[in-house]
This record gives C-alpha cells, structure tokens and sequence, in this order.
C-alpha cells in the first residue's frame, strides 16, 4: 500500500470522527430534552425515579442491542428490514427446537446464532453479487422469514405459537445469563439492559478503534474510492449483514427465554425502530457517517417516550405521531451534516 | 360469496362477518359479536367488583378489538378505559413495560381486560405481578399459558368464542339445508359465544384442548 492513499484515508476518517461528535451530542441534547419534558408531566412522581428508569430501559434495551449494529450496518452504506422479523424467527426456531425436537438449550442457542450467522451471509452475498438496492434484498429476506415463521410453527405445534420453553434442559441457566431480572431499590431491571451497553461498548470500539471500523466507514462513504485505497467492501459488507442478523437472534433468545415461549407475530414491524433509532442517533441514512452510541441514544428516546406517554396519562394514540416528529426532526439535522460531509469527501 | 348467492348455492359464514353476512348472501352468520363478549365481559367485572378497568387494544385501528372494550363500558358498573398498546404483539416485553407504566399511572385501576390469550399472559400478568398489586385479569381467546393461569388462579377469565363449535355448527347447518331445506337462524347471527373459561370449568377446558376439540 502506497503512503499516498493512506494518507487520504486517515484524513477521511479523522473527519468523520469529528463530524461524529455533532450528531451523536444532538441526539443526546435531544434526549435530554425529551427527558425533561416527560419529568415535567409525569403524574407518578416515579418517571425519573427507579421505577420509571426500569421501564424506559427495559423498552431501549432490546432495541438498543440491534440498532446499534443496524447503525454499524447502516454507515456500511446498507440497510437490513429482516432484523425485526429474525427476533421472531429466532425465538420460535430456539423454542421450537427445544420443545419438539427436546434439544438443551445451549445446543439450540447455538444452532440458532449459526442460522442467523448464514441469514446475514446469504443477505450480505446476495447484495454484493447482484448490485441490488440492501433495501429490496433483505425486505425479500422479511417477507420469506416471516411466512416461514407462520408456517413452520403451524406445522410443529398446530397453533401460533411456541410454549413450555421452561421445562427444556439447561432453560434455568441461560434464563439467568439471558433473560434474569435484578431487584434494584424497589424494582426490578432486565438484565438485557447490561446486554445493551456491552453492545454499545463494543460497536463503539469496533467503529472508531480498529481497522475494521475504518472500512466501514470507507465502504458506506465512496465504495470505489474504498475499494481503489484497497479496502475490502465486499467482506466487510458481508460481516456488517452477519452482524445485525445475530444481534436480531440474541435478541430473539433474549425473548424466547423471558417469555418462555414466542408467538410468530413477535418482531414483525420491529426493525423499523432500529433505523430509526439509528437515524435519530445520526447515522445518515446514505451511509459514511454516524454513530453506534447514537443508536444507543435514539432507542433510550424511544424507552423514554414508550413509558413517558401512560405516566403523563397522555393518551397513546400520539406515540406514532410522537416518534414522527423526532424521526423528522432528526434527519433533517442529518441531511444537513450529511450535505456538508458529502461536500467535503469529494 | 355473490356469485355462489347468485348460482342458488346456500351460504353460511362464520367466525368474523355477523354485520355483513346478509350482504354477502349468506342466510346465516355463526359466530360472537364482539360487542356482546364485551357485554358480558363487563358483568364478569361488576361481579368481581372491579370498579377501574383498562382495555389494552393491541391494534389499534382494529374495530372488532374497540368494540369489546366499549361493550365492556356499556355493561360496567364502573370505568372502563381504553389504552393503546399498538404493536403489543410484536413486541411482549415492551407491552408488558407500557402496562406495568399505566398501571403505575393509576393506582385505582382494579381490573385489565386483555383482549388477547398472549397480551393477558405475556405482557398483563408479568407487569402485575411485578407491582405486586391485586388486579383482576381477563381475556378474550385462550393459549396454553393463559389457561394454566386460570388455572393458578392469576387470570379470572378467559372470553371463549368456541370456534370449534363455529365449525361444526356451519356444517351442520348447511347439511339441514341441503337435505332438509332447512334456513336456520331467522335471518340474525348465531352466537357461539361469549363463552367463559374460569376456576370452574378450566381442568375441563384443559382437559378438551388436549383432545383437540377445544
């Protein structure tokens, strides 16, 4: 590699990583705010106490978990609209094999990561090879998982859904390392919350400590110029794919465990929240900059108003128009970055 | 539906359609009118006297899920609020969290009539028993799950629209009609249901859908 080219990607990145700083502290002011507005209506006294704290965080976390890596996935310049649905495939594929096929649990956990490892590797393969649109890709991806979801519980259990995970080998274990809850105060908090900053920690340093986060960058910003400075597009596309697919499926064993069984509806619908958490949390929505703790941020803002809106007493028909208003407002600000990073690439 | 009304063809429907059957050509409807389960889902309450009920509608822009918690007003001797819980079952846990924050909202709610097995069993009963407060929980339709909490004794009651029944009775009466030129139901809708599945009758209900017929 000539010190030429290096010489242009290390001042690409160091760019982007101070274009970072502004979505990533808008979306936390944003937050703040929303914060602060729900504190001020809530009718329990309980909003910015433990009780509140351990709802908003029991809705974020999920959500945290995988939009996080829809973010990494999104900066890669693509986008995946199975992940919401591969919760659910998750969970009933888990619950399915311990209960009809009487797998430990492990086992199944296993066999379900492997599975959701090959969904992202055939999304990933498929839109490396053919050059078609991530979104039309992986909405196919949607639409054969969530019949397949349907189908194939139909047809093992005679309902819709999956039931009796407790009683499987090895459930007591991995419900407490998955799914356990911690009294803490007066409430109890999700485990899945300490899930969701060992995520963020890590698509973090992913992102901006190591090689691998510099090609997502370059993969999302100016593929030809990435794959001219000798960046590998096609495998990091391809590991981006893999890694929201798996993220989906922990979060689908999270559920299935908690739950103790799934219904196939579950997720459907999902991965929608995880762009938007993304979005809000200033990934651009055409790839080359954003944030993973901003995805963080943006599933917290979408906690905070899921609990805000019942403790105001508010009624919840505006939660969709809520979530609009912050979805707009957010991408406008990122279209502006956007045009002015853009600019400066070229 | 038209054409076969047109062709002379006896037509019967069921499950959902007891506003439109007429329309459709069919001679009969059998199934539960949603306003009627949540008729007499309201006098369950007055009977266990429930006194502030929340309705949690899972889809929100489903008529036949805001017509059992408005019959449910109708019958209730005390109120019955409705609670949007869109996309409740996509998402159990965040339901659970979003009820468990309406419950802590209003600490006199007494009572939620869940309109779904997996709503009442997955997202209702955790958020209660995680406040440790002393509500009543009903459904509409019935799971594995919501049956064995019946049967714990955490959840009253569960709606039953005896869809079995729906089936059988369809047959039968179609059967009539073609051998006997039988027009059964007088041009109104066959209820099915409400039936009810509570501690009376659940080890027997339990029972049934093991064998399949329930």
């Amino acid at each position: 590699m000539t010190t030429q080219i290096k010489d242009e990607r290390v001042s690409q990145t160091s760019f982007a990583t101070k274009m970072l700083q502004r979505p990533e502290l808008g979306a936390l002011i944003g937050a703040g705010v929303i914060f602060f507005l729900f504190w001020s209506v809530d009718t329990t006294g309980n909003f910015a106490a433990i009780g509140g704290t351990a709802g908003w965080t029991d809705i974020a976390a999920p959500i945290g978990i995988i939009a996080v890596f829809v973010a990494l996935l999104m900066i890669g310049g693509e986008f995946d609209l199975s992940t919401g649905v591969m919760v659910g495939t998750s969970g009933l594929m888990a619950g399915l094999l311990t209960t009809e096929y009487n797998l430990n649990v492990w086992v199944a956990i296993a066999l379900v990561f492997a599975f959701a490892l090959l969904v992202g590797f055939i999304n990933g393969m498929v839109v490396v090879n053919t050059g078609l649109p991530s979104f039309i890709v992986t909405l196919a991806t949607f639409f054969v998982l969530r019949g397949a979801n349907l189908a194939v519980t139909k047809e093992l259990t005679g309902t819709v859904r999956v039931a009796n995970v407790e009683d499987s080998n090895g459930f007591d274990q991995a419900h407490a390392i998955f799914a356990s809850k911690m009294m803490i105060g007066t409430s109890n908090f999700q485990v899945s919350i300490i899930w969701w900053i060992l995520a963020t920690i890590f698509a973090t340093w992913l992102l901006t400590r190591t090689r691998f986060g510099n090609w997502i960058f370059a993969s999302g910003g100016d593929k030809v110029a990435a794959r001219n400075a000798g960046v590998p597009v096609n495998r990091t596309k391809i590991i981006l794919f893999m890694m929201s697919s798996l993220s989906a499926s922990f979060v689908g064993i999270m559920f299935v465990l908690r739950l103790q069984g799934m219904q196939a509806g579950q997720g459907v619908g999902m991965e929608f929240f995880y762009i938007i958490a993304a979005a809000v949390g200033g990934t651009l929505l055409m790839g080359g900059a954003g944030s993973a703790i901003g995805a963080s941020i943006g599933a917290a803002i979408m906690g905070i108003a899921d609990i805000g809106i019942p403790y105001a007493l508010w009624d919840q028909d505006w939660r969709w128009t809520f979530i609009g208003v912050i979805l707009l407002a957010a991408v406008l600000v990122n279209t502006w970055i956007g045009t002015k990073a853009k600019g400066a690439k070229r | 539906m038209l054409g076969l009304a047109d062709a002379g063809i006896a037509t019967v429907t069921m499950n959902s359609g007891s506003d439109v059957f007429k329309s459709l050509g069919a001679f009969t409807h059998v199934g539960q009118d949603e306003i009627v389960a949540g008729r007499e889902a309201g006098y369950k309450f007055n009977d266990l006297g429930a006194t502030n009920i929340l309705c949690p509608i899972q889809e929100a822009a489903n008529v036949g899920l805001t017509d059992r918690c408005a019959g449910a007003r109708e019958t209730s001797t005390g109120s019955v609020t409705d609670f949007n819980l869109d996309g409740g079952l996509q998402d159990l846990t965040a339901a659970s969290a979003k009820i468990k924050a309406a419950l802590e909202a209003d600490p006199t709610i007494d009572a939620v009539f869940a309109l779904n097995a997996d709503i009442a069993a997955k997202a209702v009963l955790p958020a209660v028993q995680d406040l440790g407060r002393d509500i009543f929980i009903g459904t509409v339709d019935m799971s594995e799950d919501a049956l064995n909490a019946i049967s714990a004794g955490d959840i009253v009651f569960a709606i039953d629209q005896q869809q079995y029944a729906q089936g059988y009775l369809s047959v039968v009466l179609l059967y009539l009609n073609a051998t006997n030129a039988h027009s059964l139901g007088g041009g109104l809708p066959m209820y099915t249901g409400p039936g009810f599945v509570d501690a009376s009758n659940v080890e027997q209900v339990i029972g049934l859908v093991a064998a399949g017929t329930r």
